[in-house]
């Protein structure tokens, strides 16, 4: 089986005007500055006179991706102002994490970010070993590799599916993209169960390894079909790419400013399609990143069909990663230490404090524990501290959707991935 | 010379032929209950073509064949509890439903299926029923207003503009084949196209390109996707019936198709011939198929295209269709007076 090769995206190189910005990236000229609306602006500002309709567009409504609330005030169809109103999926996912044990946390964090639980569970067992010293087995770091990737492929086929059902309809093109992209996700889906034996909330992921160890012949069936997805990803490029309509909807909607992202704390794709060279993986590689040469997909559009771009490119760059690694599954034990409530050789966690991040589908995942200086309650977090990406591309609405129609709110927002469960956690 | 009818076809025909009152009534009622049986098989056989389409099995195996579908898409319909919003105008929403599918209806009156075979074959039989299609959007605005709520009023206000809009170009692509044929009846724009003399293949040019207009136009009229902007459920939720329930979203519903399937008459009678099949002879049957052919296009288009924006959808009417069809009406005018 062959895989379609992505095209090679020029390093560190992008082929517009670029300016140098604090820290050394360099970002597109041509996004750089463009006006931003403010988001405090008083109504009566705008026009006193001006009949405006504030909508309240969610929490319940298709196309808020969960239960995202944007109070929108319409003049005639056009956005004047929008303020996003978050936390309608609060559950205490942090409070909770100071009650339980490090071995008991990462069930409850996999219901984060509800659509890749694996990169929940890496990012917050990584933080735990990096609080811990403790250094995960070869064999579960490149585990946990491959099933980041596979995660990634699913992650970014829900958001296609579902960012088409905002440009197209539940009755409509959209619904035809949707359910080809649940066709391949159910796939994943399906090899995740084999490995784990749930569909969704895995709980692989532990303190110094992984739990499941791959079936017989399961890396055959993964190579399968992660090549039937790339083969069949080009359907969709067929469908959307060069459909006149799609383009007319994403191409120069919602352009996003790179510096104005990075003020925001906004990574990922959404960065990425702005112009930014920026991605974890490559960047400050962990687990077995640094085994493999990472091609990074940037895009200089800033707009919707950009993100568009990047997200299908790096789809098929995460299925080609996957694919050769896993081939080179080292054999050994999948757990370094068995970690009950802490591991050998720990008597007190007394000032200890760990950040680790990881390059989630939506941006970078972070999460900043505090050890527990109670000796006590040596076994638990103190604090524990979940950086969620889409959080920070929420930020964007208010800069994003004045001046967008209805309709292009709904793509525009849809592109940003958002994923009430982290955002809210 | 008609051939000879049976006794009882007689009987009927005596009976009928003295009454013109009785006549539109019985064959009205035969070509609406027909009309409305093919709006259910269309909804079934969609619900097969998009399912096979979309990798979606269920429709398709839904009793024998997926009959069932049909009978649990109305079964649901039926069971739903039947709200009427407090703050609605209760009049104008319960008015609105029954009123849309009037006007779609009332449109298949004027509807040649073959030589002779019409409810009325009227002498200002397309302008009939464009006008009636056109009023579509009154009931729709109805409802949109009625509802007393956010989305269905902006989807009514959508949903007015469209109408308006695609109104002109609906009525400049008709305007060639009436040019061409020198008639507003429809019986004589199809036995003008009689002998493969179809509209949309001669004369080459205006035609093909009046009968793509007319194609988008009527899309746009019967609000299907790319130009389903007024439902536009991403973004209005359900459009102007957001808060309609049960039989009332079901008469929306049935419109809808009816309406799309009265275009594919309409277009099926305009541009390609009618009844005639050139030596295929001709009859009802080909004017079925190809009211078929039309219709399943309309689906097709449906499942595999995005939606457009409003001010695009606007941008397209008044910069390209409309323009074009004045062109094409002059061409057309041209080529009756001179060739």
């Amino acid at each position: 089986m062959s895989l379609p090769v992505p095209p090679a995206f020029p390093k560190r190189n992008l082929d517009v005007v670029t300016t140098t910005l604090v820290g050394g990236l360099r970002a597109p000229a041509h996004l750089v500055g463009l006006p931003r609306p403010d988001p405090h602006m008083d109504l009566e500002d705008y026009d006193p006179d001006a009949d405006l309709m504030a909508l309240n567009w969610g929490p319940q409504h298709p196309s808020t991706h969960g239960v995202l609330r944007v109070k929108v005030w319409l003049d005639g169809e056009v956005c004047v102002k929008a303020v996003p109103y978050l936390g309608y999926l609060h559950r205490g996912v942090e409070k909770l994490c100071e009650k339980l044990g490090y071995a008991q946390i990462t069930p409850i964090v996999d219901k984060n970010d509800y659509v890749s639980p694996m990169m929940n569970e890496l990012a917050i067992n990584m933080a735990f070993e990096k609080l811990l010293d403790i250094e995960p087995s070869p064999r579960a770091s490149w585990l946990r590799t491959i099933l980041a990737e596979i995660q990634r492929v699913a992650s970014h086929l829900l958001w296609l599916g579902t960012w088409g059902l905002d440009i197209g309809g539940a009755v409509g093109g959209g619904a035809t993209i949707f359910m080809y992209c649940m066709r391949e996700r159910e796939r994943i889906l399906d090899l995740f169960e084999e490995l784990t034996g749930c569909r969704f909330h895995y709980n692989t992921h532990c303190v110094g390894g992984n739990r499941h160890d791959p079936p017989v012949g399961w890396d055959q069936h993964a190579k399968e079909v992660l090549a039937s997805i790339a083969e069949r990803s080009r359907e969709y490029d067929q469908f959307l790419t060069n459909n006149a309509v799609f383009r007319a909807r994403t191409v120069g909607v919602g352009v996003v400013d790179p510096v104005l992202a990075m003020e925001l704390g906004v990574s990922g794709p959404i960065l990425r399609a702005s112009g930014i060279d920026a991605d974890l993986r490559r960047d400050a590689p962990y687990l077995a990143y640094d085994q493999v040469e990472l091609r990074v997909p940037v895009r200089t559009g800033g707009d919707n069909f950009a993100r568009y771009e990047v997200r299908m490119a790096e789809l098929l760059e995460s299925i080609r990663i996957a694919t050769l690694l896993l081939d080179g599954l080292p054999e050994g034990p999948l757990s370094s230490q068995k970690v009950v409530k802490l591991p050998a050789g720990i008597k007190s966690t007394s000032g200890r404090s760990a950040y680790a991040c990881i390059e989630s589908p939506r941006g970078e995942l972070g999460t900043y524990v505090i050890a527990n200086s109670d000796r006590k309650l040596a076994g638990q977090p103190y604090r524990c501290k979940i950086r969620p990406p889409s959080l920070h591309a929420m930020a964007l609405i208010p800069y994003l959707c004045p001046g967008l129609t209805m309709s292009d709110m709904v793509v525009t927002v849809g592109c940003l991935d958002p994923i009430l469960g982290e955002v809210d956690r | 010379m008609s051939p000879p009818l049976p006794d009882h076809a007689l009987l009927v025909h005596a009976m009928l032929m003295g009454n013109p009152w009785l006549q539109g009534l019985v064959v009205g009622g035969a070509v609406a209950s027909a009309a409305l049986s093919i709006a259910g098989f269309s909804i079934w056989f969609e619900r097969k073509f998009a399912g096979r389409m979309q990798n979606r099995p269920g429709p398709t195996e839904v009793g024998p064949a997926g009959l069932l579908q049909l009978v649990a898409d109305v079964l649901k319909m039926l069971q739903k509890d039947d709200v009427v919003p407090a703050k609605a105008d209760r009049a104008l929403f319960i008015l609105a439903p029954p009123l849309t599918l009037l006007f779609a209806a009332s449109a298949l009156a004027v509807i040649p299926w073959g030589s002779g075979v019409a409810v009325a074959d009227l002498h200002i039989g397309l302008l009939f029923a464009l006008s009636m299609s056109s009023l579509v959007v009154v009931p729709v605005w109805m409802a949109g207003w009625a509802s007393n709520n956010k989305y269905a009023l902006l989807a009514g206000m959508r949903a007015a503009a469209q109408a308006i809009s695609y109104e002109i170009p609906l009525l400049l692509s008709a305007m060639v084949p009436i040019v061409l044929a020198g008639s507003f009846r429809m019986g004589d724009i199809v036995a003008a196209q009689h002998g493969l003399r179809w509209f949309a293949l001669w004369p080459p040019g205006p035609g093909f390109f009046a009968f793509l207009m007319f194609f988008m136009a009527a899309l746009a009229e019967s609000n299907r996707i790319p130009f389903d902007i007024p439902e536009a459920e991403s973004e209005l939720i359900a459009g102007v019936s957001t808060e309609y329930g049960g039989m009332k979203f079901g008469l929306f519903y049935l419109t809808e198709y009816l309406h799309s399937f009265i275009a594919s008459a309409i277009g099926a009678a305009l541009f390609l011939g009618g009844e005639d099949m050139g030596p295929l002879g001709h009859g009802m049957h080909w004017m079925m198929l190809k009211t078929l052919v039309l219709f399943v296009s309309i689906f097709w288009i449906r499942w595999s295209w995005m939606r457009f924006r409003a001010d695009q959808l606007m941008a397209l009417c008044w910069k390209v269709l409309v323009p074009g069809g004045l062109v094409l009406v002059m061409t057309s005018a041209l080529w009756v007076q001179f060739l």
